[in-house]
């Protein structure tokens, strides 16, 4: 097999060109699945036997804080691959992640405190889950904050790669805190490895929900990475040849 | 449909959180696209100097 396309990926005119080739595969086919999940998850599915009709909070919520995690493993994934490689691609795809990330953990905790209000009598309870949650909220903020402090890109995409690789951490502390500790948050219907605890009524949405939000960030990402990484590259000839011919677009 | 609407009374909780999440999807949406399209005008701008310079 060969990695030649691999390698071609790391360097920025390609990366580029094929990321604004995928944007579309990634965007339209989000945009359906969160439709359908949307009319299954408000207008099919069954009202909860102990929540009522109030549950369906969660086909906003959990696809909220799934992004908020997921989007945070891959920033340090690519800080890392960028630290450890010193591929230029990785770290732009690295600072592309967060304020997109940040936004997805601000939802999943407003929209938790919405769900919270009703089920539990409270808007906020400094429980593991949501402490954990809100801890993330500050690492995203933090990463952004430590990038828009340093002018010399490539020390910060350094500095700020630690400081995500570090965060990691957080991760599993959120998503096992509710096993470990005695939460108020309910524990995972699907994100666990035995059969879900909804029936496929309920599940189907929700999972068509979590795969439509993820491929909408995939399109986010290329399109953010994309301007990242052409910023980056001002003065590189191929950002002139490919603009001369009018590809960039 | 005012039934629907209604939520079985949670409509406080759910609207809202529906509301928020569809506005921050749009923000990154044009967040993404505007962060694109000045990366392309500084180039172009860039490009266009170079060219009167030489």
């Amino acid at each position: 097999m060969s990695w030649v396309w691999f390698h071609k990926l790391g360097s920025p005119p390609h990366f580029y060109r094929i990321a604004g080739k995928l944007v579309p595969w990634f965007a339209w086919p989000a945009l359906l699945l969160c439709l359908a999940g949307l009319v299954m998850g408000l207008g099919m599915a069954p009202a909860d036997y102990q929540q009522g009709e109030g549950y369906r909070i969660i086909f906003v919520h959990a696809p909220a804080a799934w992004l908020s995690l997921m989007i945070y493993s891959m920033m340090a994934t690519y800080a890392a691959i960028g630290l450890i490689w010193r591929i230029n691609v990785c770290h732009a795809l690295a600072a592309s992640c967060a304020g997109v990330g940040a936004s997805f953990t601000l939802v999943a905790l407003v929209t938790g405190s919405l769900w919270g209000r009703p089920m539990w009598g409270t808007y906020w309870e400094w429980d593991p889950r949501l402490t954990s949650e809100l801890v993330l909220l500050f690492l995203y903020l933090g990463y952004m904050g430590l990038r828009g402090a340093i002018d010399d890109t490539s020390r910060a995409d350094r500095a700020s790669a630690v400081l995500a690789i570090v965060g990691v951490v957080n991760v599993p502390i959120i998503h096992y805190s509710v096993l470990w500790w005695n939460s108020l948050h309910q524990a995972p219907s699907i994100m666990q490895m035995k059969k879900p605890t909804m029936p496929p009524s309920m599940y189907v949405p929700l999972l068509l929900m979590l795969l439509g939000f993820t491929l909408y960030f995939v399109a986010i990402l290329l399109v953010r990475a994309r301007g990242e990484v052409l910023r980056r590259e001002r003065t590189a000839r191929w950002v002139g040849e490919s603009l001369g011919a009018g590809e960039a677009a | 449909m005012i039934h629907w609407l209604a939520m079985g009374g949670y409509w406080p909780y759910i609207w809202p959180s529906y509301a928020l999440t569809l506005l921050v999807v749009w923000l990154n949406i044009s967040a993404a696209r505007r962060s694109h399209r000045e990366a392309l005008r500084d180039a172009r701008r860039r490009l266009k100097a170079q060219g009167e310079a030489q």
